[in-house]
């Protein structure tokens, strides 16, 4: 049995007419750490706020370690959290706020102590126990709110978008403290944010959310090769979109503006029927004339070019359409001009086929 | 000088003039309460007066409880409206400003005609007459204190509230495990002490200054011995209210010590 699952869950709140959450079902193992990603609203946080016990579901249940939570007050389900704005309590020092969860839970003087020392060596705060938060940096802030999640031995914890009011650097830093600091005391975490970067870099999976639903559940690797429906490939990377005309399904032949491409799989569409497709921009290549027969082509006009420093960012029209491409920066290599009519290649696997709503207005992001 | 720094501090003088002036005028007017000297005789006289000490500690006993009553009951109160109920809170707010539109004596009268019968229901007596004894006087007294300060105390306590982050710190504390009574008296009430201590002042102001409802429930108050001072002396009223904004002064630079770092710890919560 899962560590933690989440069954048929609901979310209706009575001043909205849509669910912020719908059909939710979730298992999570031991020791796991899963990501729920999605843009604000679509009930990332809801969610993990009826994990917490701060929202109870409409409909649907949750167990954590075999025990059934779905009603209990969030004060008895031993379920650490950290918080977007830290949540800190002010008036009381670095140690104090570590060891307010054991005082709470009324261990004796002579566990807390240590405990709260273990905790602030775990994330190199020694110096700064006698501190008071305002006193600290954010960064800082944020990893005692995490020493103090941790230092009750929660079953699970939770992390509500931490690092979002902190700088990018201290962001990439503390982000891997976090998953150090995880792996290190083995606690299961859930994990909200909306930065994909984020979730790819700490996440064993990722639970990619929209409009109350969840639209895919795989490893990050699984959620960024083989998204299996629109949003989740147009939120997660940079995708290139188009439009393709089913030309034999069971051989995977597409026409893109009247130009064939294969892809690796057989289409599940009829023929003459139309489909969304994409690219990712790394699978893309300038076409050098050698590519065997395998390799699919595309024809177009540059139609802008940008130099991103390490890498050259190429947009190329076909018709309608259009198709981003980054190739690494060459300084032996002329940039393609504006107006040149160029080739693209990349592999049948590349082709990504979308399910749900063919997007009819959309080209390149 | 630049002409908007001339202007500034004209106005800022022409402030102080008219709040100081009137101050001095009393001042040098209670020193003067023997002929030809400018000394502290009315202040000596006053504090002489046994009358004084006795309303005077009575004043300030009833300010302290009703202190005490204000925060028990409004910080609970303002708590759970900006936590659960932020839809209420122009209810609220509307009910804490009925102070300044019912007059004090329509809520003695109001009291005395109330209370002044014991409530019977059927054979089932709910509660005695409250003015036979002076205890239960006092608990009425008080009740109109908390009423009176309601609207001091209050704004006090919600804008202190709305500089914190109540409901990050409540769930916070929640899911370290800690109930309601320990999030009340351990994170939010430590963390409104510069609101609590500002409310506390002006609670203190109004009660020990309070002449209506003391008179009319016949408890012995500072303000009614002032008015009554002041019907048959001229120089100790005005030593005592010297007295008085001395004493309030002196709260005030208490408060400044006491909170001084307490908005820096605020804004970590957020």
């Amino acid at each position: 049995m899962a560590f933690l699952e989440l069954s048929k869950v609901r979310k209706q709140f009575s001043n909205v007419a849509a669910p912020a959450v719908q059909d939710f079902n979730l298992s999570v193992e031991r020791g796991e750490f899963v990501s729920f990603l999605g843009p604000s609203g679509c009930g990332k946080t809801t969610t993990l706020r009826m994990i917490a016990g701060f929202e109870h579901p409409t409909v649907g249940k949750i167990v954590i370690n075999g025990k059934e939570v779905t009603g209990v007050a969030a004060n008895k389900r031993k379920i650490g959290m950290v918080f977007q704005s830290y949540a800190l309590f002010p008036n009381m020092t670095v140690a104090d706020n570590i060891g307010f969860g054991l005082r709470v839970a009324k261990r004796p003087k002579a566990e807390i102590e240590p405990r709260v020392q273990e905790m602030l060596k775990l994330i190199h705060l020694e110096d700064k126990a006698k501190r008071y938060p305002a006193q600290l940096s954010g960064g800082q802030q944020q990893r005692v709110a995490l020493a103090r999640a941790l230092a009750i031995k929660p079953e699970l914890l939770l992390l509500d978008e931490p690092l979002s009011a902190l700088d990018a650097k201290i962001r990439v830093s503390l982000r891997n403290e976090i998953r150090a600091i995880q792996r290190q005391t083995g606690v299961t975490a859930i994990y909200v944010t909306h930065d994909q970067e984020e979730a790819m870099s700490l996440s064993d999976r990722i639970v990619v959310m929209s409009e109350g639903r969840m639209e895919q559940v795989g490893t990050p690797f699984e959620i960024y090769n083989f998204p299996q429906t629109q949003f989740v490939a147009s939120f997660v990377g940079t995708l290139n979109r188009m439009q393709a005309r089913v030309a034999d399904p069971s051989a995977g032949a597409l026409e893109v503006e009247g130009q064939p491409l294969t892809a690796a799989r057989a289409v599940e569409a009829n023929r003459g029927e139309t489909i969304a497709i994409a690219l990712r921009p790394e699978m893309i290549h300038l076409a050098k004339g050698t590519e065997g027969v395998e390799m699919n082509h595309l024809n177009g006009a540059v139609e802008e070019t940008t130099f991103l420093g390490s890498i050259v960012r190429t947009r190329v029209r076909l018709r309608d359409s259009v198709i981003s491409f980054d190739t690494f920066n060459n300084p032996n290599l002329a940039l393609p001009q504006r107006g040149e009519m160029l080739s693209v290649v990349f592999p049948r696997e590349a082709i990504l086929l979308l399910k749900g709503p063919s997007a009819a207005q959309e080209s390149a992001v | 000088m630049k002409r908007s720094t001339f202007w500034g501090l004209f106005w800022v003088t022409l402030a102080a003039l008219y709040l100081f002036l009137p101050l001095w005028g009393a001042f040098d007017f209670s020193l003067r309460a023997e002929r030809d000297v400018i000394g502290f005789a009315s202040y000596t006289r006053a504090f002489a007066d046994d009358d004084f000490w006795r309303t005077f500690t009575f004043s300030n006993q009833m300010a302290f409880v009703s202190i005490i009553v204000s925060v028990l009951l409004i910080v609970p109160t303002a708590y759970w409206v900006q936590l659960k109920l932020p839809h209420l809170r122009p209810v609220v707010e509307f009910i804490t400003l009925l102070p300044f539109v019912i007059p004090a004596i329509i809520l003695v009268f109001g009291y005395i005609k109330l209370y002044s019968s014991p409530l019977e229901l059927g054979p089932l007596t709910i509660f005695p007459a409250l003015t036979n004894t002076d205890l239960s006087t006092n608990v009425l007294l008080i009740a109109g204190y908390v009423v009176l300060a309601l609207p001091y105390m209050y704004r006090s306590v919600d804008n202190g509230l709305r500089a914190i982050d109540v409901r990050t710190l409540t769930e916070a504390a929640q899911s370290l495990g800690a109930g309601w009574f320990t999030i009340m008296f351990r994170i939010i009430m430590p963390n409104l002490r510069a609101a609590l201590l500002s409310g506390a002042l002006l609670t203190f102001a109004i009660v020990v200054g309070e002449l209506t409802l003391a008179t009319f429930l016949g408890r012995p108050a500072f303000g009614p011995y002032l008015q009554q001072l002041g019907q048959h002396k001229a120089y100790e009223p005005a030593a005592l209210s010297i007295v008085s904004f001395l004493l309030t002064w002196l709260a005030m630079i208490l408060i400044y010590f006491v909170t001084r770092g307490s908005n820096a710890q605020v804004t970590g919560a957020h």
